[in-house]
Protein backbone atom coordinates (compact mmCIF):
# COMPACT_ATOMS: atom_id res chain seq x y z
CA UNK A 1 0.00 0.00 0.00
CA UNK A 2 1.53 2.95 -0.75
CA UNK A 3 1.81 5.40 2.37
CA UNK A 4 0.14 8.50 1.01
CA UNK A 5 -2.76 7.31 -0.19
CA UNK A 6 -2.67 9.22 -3.52
CA UNK A 7 -4.39 7.73 -6.21
CA UNK A 8 -2.54 6.80 -9.08
CA UNK A 9 -3.55 9.23 -11.61
CA UNK A 10 -2.94 12.07 -8.75
CA UNK A 11 0.36 9.95 -8.06
CA UNK A 12 1.32 10.19 -11.75
CA UNK A 13 0.87 14.04 -12.36
CA UNK A 14 2.76 14.27 -9.28
CA UNK A 15 6.02 12.36 -10.57
CA UNK A 16 5.84 14.02 -13.73
CA UNK A 17 6.03 17.44 -12.43
CA UNK A 18 8.68 16.88 -9.74
CA UNK A 19 10.90 14.58 -12.62
CA UNK A 20 10.70 16.77 -15.40
CA UNK A 21 11.05 20.18 -13.71
CA UNK A 22 14.63 20.37 -13.04
CA UNK A 23 15.72 19.07 -16.24
CA UNK A 24 13.44 20.51 -18.24
CA UNK A 25 14.24 23.86 -16.54
CA UNK A 26 18.10 23.13 -16.85
CA UNK A 27 18.14 22.45 -20.34
CA UNK A 28 16.02 25.49 -21.23
CA UNK A 29 18.41 27.68 -19.13
CA UNK A 30 21.67 26.81 -20.74
CA UNK A 31 20.64 25.31 -24.27
CA UNK A 32 17.79 27.38 -25.60
CA UNK A 33 18.02 31.11 -23.05
CA UNK A 34 21.98 30.97 -24.55
CA UNK A 35 20.71 30.44 -27.91
CA UNK A 36 17.73 33.45 -28.13
CA UNK A 37 20.44 35.44 -26.19
CA UNK A 38 23.26 34.98 -28.58
CA UNK A 39 21.34 35.80 -31.76
CA UNK A 40 19.77 38.91 -30.15
CA UNK A 41 23.45 40.16 -28.95
CA UNK A 42 24.52 39.38 -32.59
CA UNK A 43 22.05 42.21 -33.73
CA UNK A 44 23.61 45.22 -31.30
CA UNK A 45 27.15 46.31 -30.91
CA UNK A 46 27.08 45.19 -26.96
CA UNK A 47 30.16 45.08 -25.32
CA UNK A 48 28.77 42.58 -22.57
CA UNK A 49 29.29 45.29 -19.36
CA UNK A 50 27.35 48.23 -20.33
CA UNK A 51 24.09 48.33 -19.80
CA UNK A 52 23.35 50.10 -23.21
CA UNK A 53 22.67 47.80 -26.33
CA UNK A 54 22.06 49.30 -29.81
CA UNK A 55 20.42 47.56 -32.06
CA UNK A 56 22.87 47.87 -35.33
CA UNK A 57 20.92 45.28 -37.60
CA UNK A 58 23.64 42.88 -39.45
CA UNK A 59 26.55 45.04 -39.38
CA UNK A 60 28.09 42.13 -37.53
CA UNK A 61 27.56 39.47 -39.95
CA UNK A 62 28.60 41.88 -42.92
CA UNK A 63 31.74 42.44 -40.67
CA UNK A 64 32.75 38.87 -39.86
CA UNK A 65 31.96 38.11 -43.70
CA UNK A 66 34.18 41.23 -45.18
CA UNK A 67 36.53 41.49 -42.57
CA UNK A 68 39.59 39.24 -43.87
CA UNK A 69 40.99 39.11 -40.36
CA UNK A 70 37.82 37.89 -39.09
CA UNK A 71 37.15 35.49 -42.05
CA UNK A 72 40.06 34.32 -42.38
CA UNK A 73 40.60 32.01 -39.52
CA UNK A 74 38.40 29.57 -41.26
CA UNK A 75 41.58 28.38 -43.21
CA UNK A 76 43.10 27.16 -40.37
CA UNK A 77 39.81 24.97 -40.10
CA UNK A 78 41.18 23.24 -43.40
CA UNK A 79 44.14 21.66 -41.86
CA UNK A 80 42.22 19.76 -38.73
CA UNK A 81 39.66 19.44 -41.80
CA UNK A 82 42.41 17.20 -43.49
CA UNK A 83 43.70 16.15 -40.47
CA UNK A 84 40.39 14.23 -39.86
CA UNK A 85 40.59 12.21 -42.62
CA UNK A 86 43.86 11.06 -41.87
CA UNK A 87 42.60 10.16 -38.30
CA UNK A 88 39.82 8.08 -39.40
CA UNK A 89 42.11 6.03 -41.86
CA UNK A 90 44.69 5.53 -39.61
CA UNK A 91 41.96 4.68 -36.90
CA UNK A 92 40.35 2.42 -39.34
CA UNK A 93 43.47 0.66 -39.87
CA UNK A 94 44.07 -0.05 -36.69
CA UNK A 95 40.37 -1.17 -35.87
CA UNK A 96 40.91 -3.76 -39.26
CA UNK A 97 44.06 -5.27 -38.12
CA UNK A 98 42.97 -5.76 -34.39
CA UNK A 99 40.00 -7.06 -35.19
CA UNK A 100 41.78 -9.98 -36.80
CA UNK A 101 44.19 -12.53 -34.42
CA UNK A 102 46.84 -10.32 -33.04
CA UNK A 103 49.24 -11.59 -30.02
CA UNK A 104 48.68 -8.98 -27.22
CA UNK A 105 45.81 -7.53 -28.73
CA UNK A 106 44.33 -5.97 -25.67
CA UNK A 107 48.20 -3.89 -25.12
CA UNK A 108 47.95 -2.83 -28.45
CA UNK A 109 44.16 -1.51 -27.66
CA UNK A 110 45.05 0.29 -24.66
CA UNK A 111 48.14 2.00 -25.75
CA UNK A 112 46.37 3.41 -28.94
CA UNK A 113 43.73 4.45 -27.06
CA UNK A 114 45.28 5.79 -24.35
CA UNK A 115 45.66 9.30 -25.66
CA UNK A 116 42.39 10.23 -26.15
CA UNK A 117 41.11 10.41 -22.41
CA UNK A 118 44.65 12.64 -21.31
CA UNK A 119 43.50 16.20 -20.06
CA UNK A 120 43.66 18.41 -22.91
CA UNK A 121 45.64 20.92 -20.99
CA UNK A 122 48.17 17.75 -20.33
CA UNK A 123 48.66 17.08 -23.81
CA UNK A 124 49.12 21.04 -24.58
CA UNK A 125 52.50 20.59 -22.72
CA UNK A 126 53.49 17.52 -23.96
CA UNK A 127 53.33 18.60 -27.23
CA UNK A 128 54.93 22.05 -26.55
CA UNK A 129 58.11 19.81 -24.66
CA UNK A 130 58.00 17.46 -28.00
CA UNK A 131 58.03 19.94 -30.62
CA UNK A 132 60.13 22.77 -28.34
CA UNK A 133 63.86 23.48 -30.39
CA UNK A 134 66.13 20.24 -29.25
CA UNK A 135 62.84 18.73 -27.56
CA UNK A 136 61.58 15.17 -28.44
CA UNK A 137 60.83 15.32 -32.18
CA UNK A 138 64.32 17.21 -33.14
CA UNK A 139 65.95 14.42 -31.17
CA UNK A 140 64.31 11.69 -32.67
CA UNK A 141 64.72 13.09 -36.32
CA UNK A 142 68.46 13.96 -35.19
CA UNK A 143 68.35 9.92 -34.70
CA UNK A 144 66.96 9.00 -37.75
CA UNK A 145 69.79 11.40 -39.63
CA UNK A 146 67.14 13.90 -40.54
CA UNK A 147 68.50 16.77 -39.37
CA UNK A 148 67.86 18.81 -42.07
CA UNK A 149 64.16 18.26 -41.83
CA UNK A 150 63.87 20.19 -38.10
CA UNK A 151 61.72 23.08 -38.30
CA UNK A 152 60.33 25.71 -35.94
CA UNK A 153 57.45 23.38 -35.27
CA UNK A 154 55.40 26.07 -33.44
CA UNK A 155 56.52 28.98 -34.69
CA UNK A 156 57.56 29.05 -38.84
CA UNK A 157 54.09 29.57 -39.96
CA UNK A 158 54.05 27.05 -43.08
CA UNK A 159 54.02 24.25 -40.57
CA UNK A 160 52.96 25.18 -37.59
CA UNK A 161 49.69 24.30 -38.21
CA UNK A 162 50.27 20.73 -39.52
CA UNK A 163 51.91 20.46 -35.99
CA UNK A 164 48.63 21.12 -34.39
CA UNK A 165 46.42 19.69 -36.27
CA UNK A 166 49.22 16.30 -35.89
CA UNK A 167 48.29 16.39 -32.19
CA UNK A 168 44.78 16.65 -32.63
CA UNK A 169 45.15 13.36 -34.44
CA UNK A 170 47.20 11.86 -31.67
CA UNK A 171 44.59 12.81 -29.21
CA UNK A 172 41.21 11.87 -30.82
CA UNK A 173 42.41 8.94 -33.19
CA UNK A 174 41.79 6.71 -29.97
CA UNK A 175 38.25 7.54 -30.06
CA UNK A 176 37.64 6.51 -33.33
CA UNK A 177 39.69 3.65 -33.07
CA UNK A 178 37.34 1.87 -30.32
CA UNK A 179 34.63 2.83 -32.53
CA UNK A 180 35.05 1.32 -35.55
CA UNK A 181 36.39 -1.37 -33.36
CA UNK A 182 33.43 -1.73 -31.69
CA UNK A 183 31.61 -1.53 -34.97
CA UNK A 184 33.99 -4.63 -36.41
CA UNK A 185 33.74 -6.80 -33.72
CA UNK A 186 30.02 -6.45 -33.92
CA UNK A 187 30.04 -8.83 -37.37
CA UNK A 188 29.18 -12.12 -37.08
CA UNK A 189 32.20 -14.30 -37.46
CA UNK A 190 30.74 -16.56 -39.20
CA UNK A 191 31.27 -14.21 -42.03
CA UNK A 192 34.73 -13.99 -42.18
CA UNK A 193 35.10 -17.79 -41.83
CA UNK A 194 33.21 -18.57 -45.25
CA UNK A 195 35.01 -16.22 -46.60
CA UNK A 196 38.27 -17.55 -45.75
CA UNK A 197 37.01 -20.97 -46.92
CA UNK A 198 36.17 -19.09 -50.10
CA UNK A 199 39.36 -17.64 -50.18
CA UNK A 200 39.01 -14.75 -49.84
CA UNK A 201 42.52 -13.07 -48.28
CA UNK A 202 42.41 -10.00 -45.95
CA UNK A 203 42.02 -7.23 -48.08
CA UNK A 204 39.21 -9.00 -49.93
CA UNK A 205 37.33 -9.66 -46.39
CA UNK A 206 38.12 -5.90 -45.06
CA UNK A 207 36.54 -4.44 -49.00
CA UNK A 208 33.54 -6.93 -49.03
CA UNK A 209 32.71 -7.65 -45.51
CA UNK A 210 34.08 -5.06 -42.87
CA UNK A 211 33.68 -1.69 -45.53
CA UNK A 212 30.08 -2.77 -46.41
CA UNK A 213 29.06 -3.49 -42.71
CA UNK A 214 30.59 -0.43 -40.91
CA UNK A 215 29.32 2.18 -43.58
CA UNK A 216 26.93 3.88 -41.47
CA UNK A 217 29.64 4.21 -38.44
CA UNK A 218 32.28 5.53 -40.47
CA UNK A 219 29.74 8.47 -42.04
CA UNK A 220 28.92 9.03 -38.59
CA UNK A 221 32.71 9.60 -37.43
CA UNK A 222 33.33 11.88 -40.50
CA UNK A 223 30.55 14.13 -39.88
CA UNK A 224 31.49 14.42 -36.10
CA UNK A 225 34.76 15.59 -37.52
CA UNK A 226 33.94 17.88 -39.66
CA UNK A 227 31.89 19.30 -37.08
CA UNK A 228 35.13 18.83 -34.78
CA UNK A 229 37.56 20.87 -37.04
CA UNK A 230 35.43 24.06 -37.04
CA UNK A 231 35.27 24.07 -33.39
CA UNK A 232 39.29 23.05 -32.14
CA UNK A 233 40.11 24.92 -28.91
CA UNK A 234 41.89 23.84 -26.31
CA UNK A 235 44.78 22.23 -28.22
CA UNK A 236 45.83 25.46 -29.94
CA UNK A 237 44.69 27.48 -27.41
CA UNK A 238 46.87 26.17 -24.98
CA UNK A 239 49.91 25.58 -27.06
CA UNK A 240 50.32 28.45 -28.65
CA UNK A 241 47.47 31.24 -27.43
CA UNK A 242 46.40 31.03 -31.37
CA UNK A 243 49.37 33.47 -32.28
CA UNK A 244 51.56 33.18 -35.78
CA UNK A 245 48.44 32.45 -37.58
CA UNK A 246 46.83 29.02 -35.17
CA UNK A 247 43.95 31.32 -34.10
CA UNK A 248 41.16 28.62 -34.91
CA UNK A 249 37.38 30.26 -35.20
CA UNK A 250 36.60 29.61 -31.72
CA UNK A 251 39.24 31.17 -30.56
CA UNK A 252 38.90 33.92 -32.26
CA UNK A 253 35.48 34.30 -31.13
CA UNK A 254 36.43 33.53 -27.51
CA UNK A 255 38.95 36.27 -27.90
CA UNK A 256 36.50 38.97 -29.46
CA UNK A 257 34.06 38.58 -26.75
CA UNK A 258 36.06 38.39 -23.48
CA UNK A 259 39.36 40.11 -24.39
CA UNK A 260 38.09 43.02 -26.65
CA UNK A 261 34.53 42.97 -25.11
CA UNK A 262 32.94 42.67 -28.38
CA UNK A 263 30.25 40.50 -27.71
CA UNK A 264 27.76 41.67 -30.49
CA UNK A 265 30.18 40.72 -33.35
CA UNK A 266 31.62 37.28 -31.33
CA UNK A 267 28.00 36.49 -30.76
CA UNK A 268 27.39 37.10 -34.83
CA UNK A 269 30.58 34.95 -35.58
CA UNK A 270 29.23 32.08 -33.02
CA UNK A 271 26.06 31.96 -34.86
CA UNK A 272 27.82 31.96 -37.94
CA UNK A 273 29.85 28.99 -36.25
CA UNK A 274 26.36 27.17 -35.18
CA UNK A 275 24.61 27.77 -38.36
CA UNK A 276 27.40 25.86 -40.54
CA UNK A 277 27.75 23.28 -37.89
CA UNK A 278 23.93 22.77 -37.63
CA UNK A 279 24.31 22.54 -41.45
CA UNK A 280 26.83 19.51 -41.44
CA UNK A 281 24.62 17.66 -38.55
CA UNK A 282 21.57 17.91 -40.91
CA UNK A 283 23.17 16.74 -44.02
CA UNK A 284 24.35 13.78 -42.10
CA UNK A 285 21.02 12.98 -40.65
CA UNK A 286 19.22 13.49 -43.93
CA UNK A 287 21.77 11.01 -45.84
CA UNK A 288 21.75 8.28 -42.96
CA UNK A 289 18.04 8.48 -43.24
CA UNK A 290 18.06 8.03 -47.13
CA UNK A 291 20.23 5.19 -46.59
CA UNK A 292 18.28 3.46 -43.59
CA UNK A 293 15.17 3.53 -46.66
CA UNK A 294 16.75 1.86 -49.42
CA UNK B 1 27.74 -12.73 -51.48
CA UNK B 2 29.79 -11.57 -53.98
CA UNK B 3 33.53 -12.41 -52.36
CA UNK B 4 33.06 -16.05 -53.89
CA UNK B 5 33.79 -14.76 -57.59
CA UNK B 6 36.51 -12.35 -57.46
CA UNK B 7 38.32 -15.02 -55.20
CA UNK B 8 38.66 -17.83 -56.95
CA UNK B 9 40.99 -16.50 -59.51
CA UNK B 10 43.39 -15.21 -57.41
CA UNK B 11 43.89 -18.30 -55.70
CA UNK B 12 44.73 -20.60 -58.88
CA UNK B 13 47.80 -18.13 -59.30
CA UNK B 14 49.53 -18.55 -56.08
CA UNK B 15 52.42 -20.71 -55.34
CA UNK B 16 53.42 -22.38 -51.65
CA UNK B 17 56.50 -19.90 -52.15
CA UNK B 18 54.49 -17.10 -52.97
CA UNK B 19 51.80 -17.68 -50.29
CA UNK B 20 54.97 -17.94 -47.59
CA UNK B 21 56.67 -14.48 -48.73
CA UNK B 22 53.06 -12.62 -48.36
CA UNK B 23 52.45 -14.43 -44.81
CA UNK B 24 56.10 -12.92 -43.96
CA UNK B 25 55.32 -9.82 -45.34
CA UNK B 26 51.50 -9.72 -43.66
CA UNK B 27 53.64 -9.99 -40.59
CA UNK B 28 55.67 -7.80 -40.82
CA UNK B 29 53.07 -4.91 -41.85
CA UNK B 30 51.15 -5.70 -38.91
CA UNK B 31 53.29 -5.79 -36.33
CA UNK B 32 55.90 -3.16 -37.70
CA UNK B 33 52.69 -0.48 -37.88
CA UNK B 34 51.51 -1.76 -34.37
CA UNK B 35 54.64 -1.34 -33.10
CA UNK B 36 55.13 2.60 -34.76
CA UNK B 37 51.51 3.80 -33.86
CA UNK B 38 52.67 2.15 -30.17
CA UNK B 39 55.83 4.32 -30.23
CA UNK B 40 53.73 7.54 -31.71
CA UNK B 41 51.60 7.41 -28.72
CA UNK B 42 53.80 6.13 -25.75
CA UNK B 43 57.40 8.44 -26.53
CA UNK B 44 55.44 11.93 -26.46
CA UNK B 45 54.41 10.58 -22.47
CA UNK B 46 57.07 8.86 -21.90
CA UNK B 47 59.42 11.82 -22.63
CA UNK B 48 57.72 13.69 -20.25
CA UNK B 49 58.21 10.59 -17.54
CA UNK B 50 62.01 10.83 -17.75
CA UNK B 51 62.26 14.39 -17.78
CA UNK B 52 60.23 14.93 -14.82
CA UNK B 53 62.56 13.47 -12.77
CA UNK B 54 65.83 15.08 -13.56
CA UNK B 55 67.31 17.97 -11.67
CA UNK B 56 67.01 21.84 -13.79
CA UNK B 57 71.00 21.28 -13.86
CA UNK B 58 70.68 17.68 -15.37
CA UNK B 59 67.94 18.70 -17.61
CA UNK B 60 69.21 21.73 -19.34
CA UNK B 61 72.75 19.20 -20.56
CA UNK B 62 71.15 16.22 -21.51
CA UNK B 63 68.84 14.83 -23.97
CA UNK B 64 65.21 14.34 -23.99
CA UNK B 65 65.37 10.82 -24.20
CA UNK B 66 68.68 10.20 -22.00
CA UNK B 67 67.46 8.87 -18.50
CA UNK B 68 67.93 10.50 -15.33
CA UNK B 69 71.09 9.81 -13.90
CA UNK B 70 69.89 11.25 -9.98
CA UNK B 71 66.46 10.67 -9.51
CA UNK B 72 64.86 13.82 -7.67
CA UNK B 73 61.00 13.96 -6.35
CA UNK B 74 61.16 17.77 -5.53
CA UNK B 75 60.09 18.71 -9.26
CA UNK B 76 56.91 16.72 -7.66
CA UNK B 77 57.34 18.41 -4.65
CA UNK B 78 57.51 21.79 -5.81
CA UNK B 79 54.64 20.93 -8.55
CA UNK B 80 51.84 19.76 -6.05
CA UNK B 81 52.57 22.26 -3.78
CA UNK B 82 53.58 25.14 -5.35
CA UNK B 83 51.54 24.77 -8.34
CA UNK B 84 48.28 24.15 -5.66
CA UNK B 85 47.64 21.06 -7.01
CA UNK B 86 46.11 19.79 -3.98
CA UNK B 87 43.49 22.70 -4.38
CA UNK B 88 43.09 21.73 -8.03
CA UNK B 89 42.39 18.16 -7.08
CA UNK B 90 39.64 18.69 -4.18
CA UNK B 91 37.91 21.28 -6.31
CA UNK B 92 37.81 18.77 -9.32
CA UNK B 93 36.99 15.77 -6.87
CA UNK B 94 33.81 17.75 -5.41
CA UNK B 95 32.71 19.38 -9.00
CA UNK B 96 33.18 15.64 -10.15
CA UNK B 97 30.86 14.16 -7.33
CA UNK B 98 28.36 16.61 -6.96
CA UNK B 99 27.95 16.18 -10.98
CA UNK B 100 28.23 13.23 -11.16
CA UNK B 101 25.21 12.13 -8.58
CA UNK B 102 23.16 14.96 -9.85
CA UNK B 103 23.72 13.77 -13.42
CA UNK B 104 22.75 9.97 -12.46
CA UNK B 105 19.34 11.26 -11.02
CA UNK B 106 18.49 14.30 -13.32
CA UNK B 107 18.87 11.98 -15.96
CA UNK B 108 17.37 8.65 -14.97
CA UNK B 109 14.13 10.80 -13.20
CA UNK B 110 13.35 12.62 -16.47
CA UNK B 111 14.62 9.23 -18.82
CA UNK B 112 11.50 7.62 -16.46
CA UNK B 113 9.04 10.05 -16.69
CA UNK B 114 9.09 10.51 -20.58
CA UNK B 115 9.59 6.53 -21.32
CA UNK B 116 6.77 5.43 -18.77
CA UNK B 117 4.14 7.79 -18.92
CA UNK B 118 2.23 9.37 -21.56
CA UNK B 119 1.45 12.98 -21.09
CA UNK B 120 0.58 16.60 -22.83
CA UNK B 121 4.06 18.12 -22.97
CA UNK B 122 6.29 14.73 -23.59
CA UNK B 123 6.15 15.49 -27.30
CA UNK B 124 7.65 18.57 -26.49
CA UNK B 125 9.97 17.68 -24.01
CA UNK B 126 11.61 15.05 -26.24
CA UNK B 127 11.66 17.42 -28.70
CA UNK B 128 13.71 20.06 -27.10
CA UNK B 129 16.21 17.39 -25.63
CA UNK B 130 16.79 16.04 -29.43
CA UNK B 131 17.28 19.32 -30.70
CA UNK B 132 19.26 20.55 -27.87
CA UNK B 133 21.96 17.61 -28.76
CA UNK B 134 22.24 19.48 -32.28
CA UNK B 135 23.85 22.72 -30.35
CA UNK B 136 27.14 22.51 -29.94
CA UNK B 137 27.86 23.68 -26.26
CA UNK B 138 31.02 25.75 -27.78
CA UNK B 139 28.86 27.58 -29.88
CA UNK B 140 26.62 29.31 -27.38
CA UNK B 141 29.14 29.78 -24.72
CA UNK B 142 29.26 33.97 -25.18
CA UNK B 143 25.90 34.15 -24.54
CA UNK B 144 25.99 31.24 -21.38
CA UNK B 145 28.63 33.48 -19.80
CA UNK B 146 25.91 36.04 -19.62
CA UNK B 147 23.24 33.65 -17.82
CA UNK B 148 25.73 32.29 -15.19
CA UNK B 149 26.92 35.51 -14.51
CA UNK B 150 23.47 37.11 -14.38
CA UNK B 151 22.83 34.35 -12.02
CA UNK B 152 25.83 35.39 -9.31
CA UNK B 153 27.55 32.28 -10.35
CA UNK B 154 30.63 33.83 -11.90
CA UNK B 155 34.00 32.60 -9.76
CA UNK B 156 31.27 30.25 -7.85
CA UNK B 157 32.19 26.68 -7.80
CA UNK B 158 28.95 25.72 -8.60
CA UNK B 159 29.01 27.38 -11.76
CA UNK B 160 30.53 24.12 -13.29
CA UNK B 161 28.36 22.02 -11.62
CA UNK B 162 25.06 23.71 -12.92
CA UNK B 163 26.60 23.88 -16.39
CA UNK B 164 27.76 20.27 -16.23
CA UNK B 165 24.08 19.35 -15.53
CA UNK B 166 22.08 21.89 -17.78
CA UNK B 167 24.53 20.54 -20.92
CA UNK B 168 23.61 17.06 -20.08
CA UNK B 169 21.97 15.25 -23.01
CA UNK B 170 23.61 12.77 -23.80
CA UNK B 171 23.05 10.91 -20.37
CA UNK B 172 19.75 11.52 -20.78
CA UNK B 173 19.39 9.66 -24.49
CA UNK B 174 21.53 6.68 -23.04
CA UNK B 175 19.46 6.15 -20.30
CA UNK B 176 16.13 6.30 -22.34
CA UNK B 177 16.74 4.08 -25.02
CA UNK B 178 17.86 1.39 -22.32
CA UNK B 179 14.63 2.14 -20.51
CA UNK B 180 13.27 0.84 -23.56
CA UNK B 181 14.74 -2.31 -23.37
CA UNK B 182 13.26 -2.95 -20.16
CA UNK B 183 9.43 -4.79 -19.80
CA UNK B 184 6.79 -2.53 -18.42
CA UNK B 185 5.44 -5.69 -17.24
CA UNK B 186 8.01 -5.41 -14.11
CA UNK B 187 5.93 -1.95 -13.35
CA UNK B 188 2.93 -3.73 -14.08
CA UNK B 189 3.40 -6.17 -11.43
CA UNK B 190 4.79 -3.76 -8.74
CA UNK B 191 1.70 -2.17 -9.27
CA UNK B 192 -0.55 -4.67 -8.80
CA UNK B 193 1.48 -5.29 -5.51
CA UNK B 194 0.44 -2.21 -4.56
CA UNK B 195 4.06 0.09 -5.09
CA UNK B 196 3.64 3.36 -5.89
CA UNK B 197 5.37 5.20 -9.12
CA UNK B 198 8.29 6.15 -6.90
CA UNK B 199 8.67 3.15 -5.23
CA UNK B 200 8.87 1.36 -8.83
CA UNK B 201 11.77 3.92 -10.05
CA UNK B 202 13.53 3.53 -6.47
CA UNK B 203 13.31 -0.33 -6.45
CA UNK B 204 13.06 -1.64 -10.02
CA UNK B 205 14.23 1.10 -12.35
CA UNK B 206 17.17 2.57 -10.25
CA UNK B 207 18.84 -1.44 -9.70
CA UNK B 208 18.16 -1.81 -13.71
CA UNK B 209 19.98 0.56 -14.89
CA UNK B 210 23.06 -0.03 -13.23
CA UNK B 211 24.94 -0.86 -16.49
CA UNK B 212 23.76 2.77 -18.45
CA UNK B 213 24.95 4.42 -15.21
CA UNK B 214 28.45 3.43 -15.51
CA UNK B 215 28.62 4.71 -18.69
CA UNK B 216 27.37 7.59 -17.91
CA UNK B 217 29.75 7.48 -14.96
CA UNK B 218 32.69 7.50 -17.23
CA UNK B 219 32.31 9.43 -20.58
CA UNK B 220 30.86 12.06 -18.26
CA UNK B 221 33.20 11.41 -15.47
CA UNK B 222 36.36 11.31 -18.11
CA UNK B 223 34.94 14.53 -19.52
CA UNK B 224 34.70 16.48 -15.89
CA UNK B 225 37.87 15.49 -15.12
CA UNK B 226 39.50 17.11 -18.18
CA UNK B 227 37.43 19.79 -18.81
CA UNK B 228 39.73 23.11 -19.22
CA UNK B 229 37.30 25.73 -20.84
CA UNK B 230 34.45 25.63 -18.54
CA UNK B 231 36.21 26.27 -15.44
CA UNK B 232 38.75 28.62 -17.16
CA UNK B 233 36.80 30.68 -18.12
CA UNK B 234 33.99 30.48 -14.74
CA UNK B 235 36.47 30.44 -12.10
CA UNK B 236 39.40 32.63 -12.46
CA UNK B 237 39.49 32.17 -8.85
CA UNK B 238 43.02 30.93 -7.76
CA UNK B 239 41.16 29.49 -4.84
CA UNK B 240 39.10 27.48 -6.96
CA UNK B 241 41.38 25.98 -9.43
CA UNK B 242 40.89 22.77 -11.30
CA UNK B 243 43.07 20.25 -11.63
CA UNK B 244 43.13 21.78 -15.66
CA UNK B 245 43.24 25.31 -14.76
CA UNK B 246 46.02 24.60 -11.91
CA UNK B 247 48.11 23.20 -14.54
CA UNK B 248 47.51 25.76 -16.94
CA UNK B 249 48.79 28.25 -14.58
CA UNK B 250 52.30 26.70 -14.68
CA UNK B 251 52.41 28.28 -18.24
CA UNK B 252 53.34 32.01 -16.85
CA UNK B 253 55.67 31.17 -13.57
CA UNK B 254 56.98 27.93 -14.42
CA UNK B 255 57.75 29.37 -18.36
CA UNK B 256 60.88 27.65 -18.70
CA UNK B 257 61.20 25.56 -15.64
CA UNK B 258 60.23 22.33 -17.78
CA UNK B 259 60.99 19.88 -15.17
CA UNK B 260 58.47 21.15 -13.17
CA UNK B 261 56.27 21.76 -15.69
CA UNK B 262 56.72 17.71 -17.02
CA UNK B 263 56.43 16.86 -13.05
CA UNK B 264 52.97 18.71 -12.88
CA UNK B 265 51.89 16.94 -16.23
CA UNK B 266 52.33 13.23 -14.92
CA UNK B 267 50.84 14.08 -11.26
CA UNK B 268 47.69 14.68 -14.03
CA UNK B 269 47.46 12.40 -15.73
CA UNK B 270 48.36 9.51 -12.92
CA UNK B 271 45.04 9.44 -11.74
CA UNK B 272 43.54 8.34 -15.43
CA UNK B 273 46.01 6.12 -15.90
CA UNK B 274 45.32 4.16 -12.86
CA UNK B 275 41.35 4.36 -14.05
CA UNK B 276 42.16 3.58 -17.34
CA UNK B 277 43.93 0.17 -16.15
CA UNK B 278 41.51 -0.90 -13.64
CA UNK B 279 38.18 0.09 -15.35
CA UNK B 280 39.36 -0.65 -18.97
CA UNK B 281 36.91 -2.79 -20.03
CA UNK B 282 33.90 -0.59 -18.92
CA UNK B 283 35.88 2.56 -20.62
CA UNK B 284 35.56 0.70 -23.87
CA UNK B 285 32.10 -0.10 -23.87
CA UNK B 286 31.28 3.50 -22.11
CA UNK B 287 33.15 4.81 -25.20
CA UNK B 288 31.28 3.07 -27.71
CA UNK B 289 27.99 3.32 -26.14
CA UNK B 290 27.73 7.25 -26.34
CA UNK B 291 27.45 7.19 -29.78
CA UNK B 292 24.75 4.79 -30.41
Amino acid sequence: MNKLNLSYKAQRRLIIILFSAIPVFLLLLFSYVPLVKMLQYSFTNWDGISPKKNYVGFENYIKVFTTPEYFSVFKVSLYYFVATFVQLAIALYFATILSFKVKLANLWKGILFFPYLLNGVAIGFIFLYFYKGGGTLDTVLNFLGLKSQIHLWLGDRSINNISMAFTSVWRYMGFNFIIFLGAIQSIDPQIYEAAEIDGANKWQQFKYIILPSIKQIVFLNIILGVSGSLSVFDIPYIMTGGSNGTTTFVIQTVDTAFKYSKLGLASAMAVILLIIVLAVTLIQRLLTRERERV
Amino acid sequence: MQVQNTVVESKTATTPATVYIKKWLGFLIKYGSLIIGALVAIIPVLVVFIGSFKSRDEFMKSGVLALPKHFTFENYVTAFVDGQMLTGFKNTIFIFVVSIIGKLLLGTMIAYVLNRFDFKLKKGIMALFLIATLIPAITTQVATFQIVNGLGLFNKIWSIIVLNLGTDVISVYIFLQYLEGISVSLDEAAILEGASYFQIYRKIILPLLKAPMITVLIISGVGIYNDFYNPFLYMPDPALKVISTALFAFKGPYGTNWPVILAGVIIVILPILIVFLVLQKYIYNGVSGSVK
